[in-house]
């Protein structure tokens, strides 16, 4: 049973292959097998979001992945998202808006709001609640997030139309 | 996690033979959104998985005004409500389909795996109920369709046979004049499981004042969702009013058999399936094309 199987992904745009067992869960192998520990586990049982990534473009929470069913995906994690020099406008906001205290559910926060936004560029305020309802934070209360997203989504619409 | 053998099958078939060597033994894999967690909290316990994601046939959604929508087993909630035509056609099922968990798991989570995980509460089943859809099932011996209504047999169990795997779910082609609605009620606004769930689907004539058809189906009120064919037919020749639909609603709630567990009183269940087949149905009106006086 503990045959390991040979996956080939392309992880924050680096093609990568690693090993795993088929009952390991796409968030085990990127935090344990392949050391991307950016992406949390919260929950483990797909409520909390923390381990959210972006699959082949789909918002989904890594924990209910299985690793196996990463092979030939384009995957998005925490790591893949601020430019080489620098932060992503969502993760500079997060900063500029205390969106954040213990930290623990924020990078899939990012996620699920780079993934909001790569969707619907100008989301509403109802629209950014709507997509981060499938992630908990217990510390900020939420408004602070809601508002770093929607500044964030005015930056990046300005550095589009530059 | 426990360890199981991963099978990626190509071809239903290959899908089939599994299923009828392994039996039990082997679960089929869409979404993974409730598989993986029975799995891991060992509430299911599993030699193989079948992963049947890279089957063509069940990741096909198809719609056509003449012959209606076909959803694969494998096609996640997403693919569904974002398709503009499938939306406007269908507005029942999107309701449904945009309230199960949050955008992360509607990106994985099936319809097929929502019906053949067989809960209760399961949202999609009321809708897809209410819209007269059916199931195509293939085994070994060949395919057969299964009114939905009839799908699920008990919390977690379901029609299928030894060696046979759900295909696709259709729905028939929208009629003039009818629409569709689903409503939960639940303790806050998103993210939970339904306290009560209630599928409606009516037609009206020409006239868009008298209903001709009607179908009604519940959710978490019984060990599988409860179809209520006496609710709808109530309705059919009468002139919509308030008084029709309260009618409806009285039906629904007598054969509702609520118990009382962690999310609701069986007295709350029962009051909530008045309330929620009321508005349910005067949604599905609306979108029918009644206008109200």
């Amino acid at each position: 049973m503990a045959n390991k199987t040979a996956v080939q992904a392309t992880i924050n745009g680096e093609d990568v292959e690693f090993l795993c067992e088929p009952h390991q869960s796409l968030l085990e192998v990127l935090r344990d097998v392949l050391r991307l520990t950016g992406t949390k586990e919260g929950c483990n049982n797909g409520n909390c979001g923390a381990c959210n990534v972006i699959l082949d473009g789909v918002l989904v929470n890594s924990c209910l992945v299985l690793g196996v069913e990463a092979q030939g995906k384009r995957i998005t994690t925490i790591e893949g998202i601020a430019p080489p020099h620098g932060l992503h406008p969502l993760q500079q906001k997060f900063l500029e808006h205390a969106a954040l205290q213990c930290g623990i559910c924020t990078p899939g926060f990012i996620i699920s709001a780079k993934a909001l936004l790569d969707h619907k560029p100008h989301p509403s305020e109802h629209e950014v609640r709507h997509w981060l309802a499938g992630n908990l934070c217990r510390c900020t209360g939420y408004d602070k997030i809601v508002r770093a997203v929607l500044d964030a989504a005015d930056v990046m619409a300005v550095e589009v139309s530059k | 996690m426990q360890a199981f053998e991963y099978i990626p099958a190509t071809t239903v078939k290959e899908a089939i033979a599994i299923l009828a060597r392994e039996g039990e033994q082997a679960r089929v894999l869409s979404g993974g959104t409730d598989l993986i967690v029975q799995l891991r909290e060992g509430r299911r316990k599993v030699r193989a998985v079948i992963d049947i994601k890279q089957i063509p046939e069940v990741n096909e959604l198809s719609y056509d005004p003449a012959t209606g929508l076909q959803i694969g087993a494998a096609v996640p909630c997403y693919r569904i409500y974002g398709s503009p035509a499938i939306a406007a056609a269908y507005p029942g099922l999107i309701d449904a389909v945009s309230l199960i968990g949050g955008v992360q798991i509607q990106g994985r989570a099936t319809l097929g795996g929502n019906l053949c995980n067989s809960s209760p509460a399961a949202d999609s089943i009321p809708a897809l109920i209410a819209h007269q859809a059916s199931a195509l099932v293939m085994g070994e011996n060949g395919e057969r369709r299964i009114p939905i209504e009839e799908f699920c047999i008990a919390p977690g169990r379901t029609q299928l046979q030894r060696g046979e795997i759900l295909l696709s779910i259709h729905i028939p082609p929208v009629s003039p004049y009818s629409g569709g609605a689903y409503l939960r009620f639940i303790p806050r606004n998103e993210m939970d499981i339904a306290v009560v769930g209630v599928g409606a689907w009516v037609a009206l004539d020409q006239s868009g004042t008298t209903i001709t058809a009607a179908r009604i189906a519940l959710g978490a009120v019984a060990p599988t969702p409860l179809y209520v064919p006496e609710s709808g037919a109530g309705l059919i020749g009468k002139l919509v009013s308030s008084e029709t639909v309260a009618e409806a609603a009285t039906i629904a709630q007598a054969a509702a058999r609520p118990i009382t567990d962690m999310r609701g009183s069986a007295q709350q269940r029962s009051h909530l399936v008045g309330v929620l087949t009321r508005r349910a149905l005067h949604i599905a009106l609306k979108r029918a094309g009644y206008k109200s006086a």
